[in-house]
């Protein structure tokens, strides 16, 4: 018995979507009293930096670095994770609910006969042979405990949702042949364009998202200098991406993208329910706002009621000194 | 193109959310159930639009659910120009079930592309395109923002990857989410409400499935404590509680 992680990495750096489904692998592990945590790196990954998962409770890495790997393909990273699972005798499989866990973990599910319950939130309870897994549900409004019915359990668990905490220890890397060849690749990647240098959203920790309380586009470099001095990623709400002042892969909500950060400070956004979809399972939501009836204000941990144009430089300031003041 | 659109019934966005049956059970009294957005606004409208513009082929849509859902969502699909629709009489259990049925339809139909929404609004799962590609052994183009024919049997989409976009080829068949970017929403006319009563509707019973998972009990969060307001004059005062307080920076 052991419990079983798929690496997310990028230009061969290990994504921090890894050493969380690491160490929630690792607890789970304990729960089902196996020591083992095998985790398989598809791709370029250098032995050394798979090592280091050992950090995070991982006790095995198995990589196949073969090129094809290199672009995603679901099938191929499917195919693969379930020939790991049956080399490994892995009963639960722990897979980050990012862009590529969105694509991969429904597959393995079926092609494994293996209950997933996507977009987790908490550690399983685990009684026997039975697990119960929390997730959030009607968008960010409820929550469902779900039991998986099936011997082998999958969990694709949500980013940010398990603290990272670096450990010691390292993992022993083998290489593993998962069996694929070109002809299963499916897919094919033309170009892969990079959005941007700074750490992406459903991954951030901390978010700093406007609206259209900011009157343009030109405004947007307050919203930056802010972002950059807390160390934050940008976001936006949709009315702002649809007047295109800012791209849509910023596009927090409903429609767009769906974030748990630590953080969540949100300036000029009224906080309509399809805003709120997007954002309500953030830890802390700071709203700033002229208005003081913005529905916003009753989601929001702190609030500053005011003209964002004069608050957002004086926050910025404040944020630069405290920053000083702590490193 | 034959292509297949898989539509879910899912309560509005603003629809009011509370349990009964000691929290096991969702309660639908006074919800409004609608098209999930996703699957309505994105999925169907491309595929409508590919139809269009290659002038053959057919949209069909697909939804397991109980006789309801006719009048909620199917009739809507038809009249916002899909050509025919397939409703599998049955509860949807959970993803897994749903997938099974979509499949065991398709393997028998040769569509060239399934479209799903990248997710429903109620369960959030992003779950049933993989899983019908799955079943179906075919590629799965997951969280696309754009698909465009290249000629009569390979795409080209564009999908979101963490921290960018990635620009795939792909031969038909396939299996693809669609999400915003996809297609601009369009609203029904008189015309096409008109003509959705004549398109036709198949019914067929679900194929024998067990359930993978199921819900043990449903929660509703903690309230939020009342919002502390701050100064605007002294913002620095919020910096202090986000470090001291809140500890999140």
């Amino acid at each position: 018995m052991s419990v079983l992680i798929y690496v997310n990495h990028q230009n061969g750096k290990i994504k921090k979507s890894t050493f969380e489904t690491a160490l929630y692998a690792r607890k789970v592990a304990e729960m089902l009293q196996t020591d083992e945590v095998i985790a398989l790196s598809l791709g370029q990954v250098s032995d050394e930096a798979l090592t280091l998962l050992g950090n995070y409770g991982v006790t095995k890495v198995l990589s196949d670095n073969q090129a094809l790997f290199d672009h995603f393909d679901a099938g191929v990273h499917t195919k693969a994770l379930a020939s790991a699972v049956e080399q490994t005798g892995a009963t639960a499989i722990i897979i980050s609910q990012n862009s590529n866990g969105k694509a991969i973990a429904p597959r393995l599910s079926m092609r494994l006969k293996a209950g997933l319950v996507s977009g987790a939130i908490e550690l399983p309870i685990v009684n026997g042979n039975t697990f119960t897994v929390k997730k959030s549900v009607f968008s960010g409004k409820a929550f469902a405990n779900y039991s998986i019915l099936t011997p082998i359990k999958i969990i694709a668990l949500n980013p940010n949702s398990y603290p990272v905490v670096k450990g010691q220890g390292l993992a022993a890397v083998e290489q593993f042949n998962s069996g694929i060849t070109a002809s299963d690749v499916k897919i094919k990647v033309k170009e892969i364009k990079s959005l941007s240098d700074s750490v992406p959203l459903p991954e951030a920790e901390l978010v700093v998202s406007a609206g259209r309380g900011m009157k343009g586009p030109e405004n947007w470099g307050m919203i930056e200098e802010l972002a950059q001095a807390l160390g934050a990623a940008t976001a936006c709400s949709r009315p702002v991406a649809d007047v295109h002042w800012r791209p849509h892969h910023e596009h927090v909500g409903q429609t767009g993208i769906t974030i748990r950060p630590n953080l969540y400070i949100a300036i000029g956004i009224s906080g309509a329910i399809q805003h709120l979809a997007g954002v309500n399972n953030s830890k802390v939501i700071v709203v700033i706002n002229k208005d003081p009836e913005a529905p916003f204000f009753k989601a929001a941990d702190y609030g500053i009621v005011g003209d964002a144009f004069e608050i957002i430089p004086k926050l910025t300031q404040a944020v630069k000194a405290f920053k000083a003041q702590n490193n | 193109m034959k292509m297949l659109v898989c539509i879910s019934k899912t309560p509005d966005t603003t629809a009011k959310i509370a349990f009964t049956n000691n929290n096991s059970t969702f309660d639908t009294n006074g919800v409004t159930f609608i098209m999930n957005p996703t699957d309505e606004w994105y999925a169907l409208v491309r595929a409508i639009e590919i139809k269009e513009q290659t002038g053959t082929g057919s949209v069909t849509v697909i939804n397991v659910g109980p006789k309801e859902n006719e009048s909620i969502v199917i009739q809507k699909a038809l009249a916002i120009g899909a050509d025919n629709a397939v409703r599998i009489d049955a509860v949807p259990d959970d993803a897994h079930f749903v997938a099974a049925q979509i499949a065991a339809h398709a393997e028998t139909e040769n569509y060239d592309i399934i479209f799903t929404g990248k997710e429903t609004i109620d369960y959030n799962g992003s779950a049933i395109g993989g899983m019908v590609a799955e079943l179906l052994n075919l590629p799965y183009i997951s969280l696309a923002n754009s698909l465009q024919l290249i000629n009569a049997t390979t795409a080209s989409a564009t999908r979101e990857i963490e921290g960018g976009i990635e620009e795939v080829e792909v031969a038909v068949p396939f299996v693809i989410s669609a999400q915003k970017g996809m297609a601009e929403q369009r609203i029904p006319n008189m015309r096409g409400i008109m003509a959705a009563r004549t398109k036709p509707v198949k019914v067929l019973p679900p194929k024998d499935f067990s359930p993978y998972t199921s819900i043990v009990s449903y929660e509703l969060p903690p309230a939020r404590t009342q919002v502390k307001l701050i100064d605007p004059e002294h913002p620095e005062e919020l910096i202090r509680l986000l470090h001291e307080q809140a500890k999140v920076i």
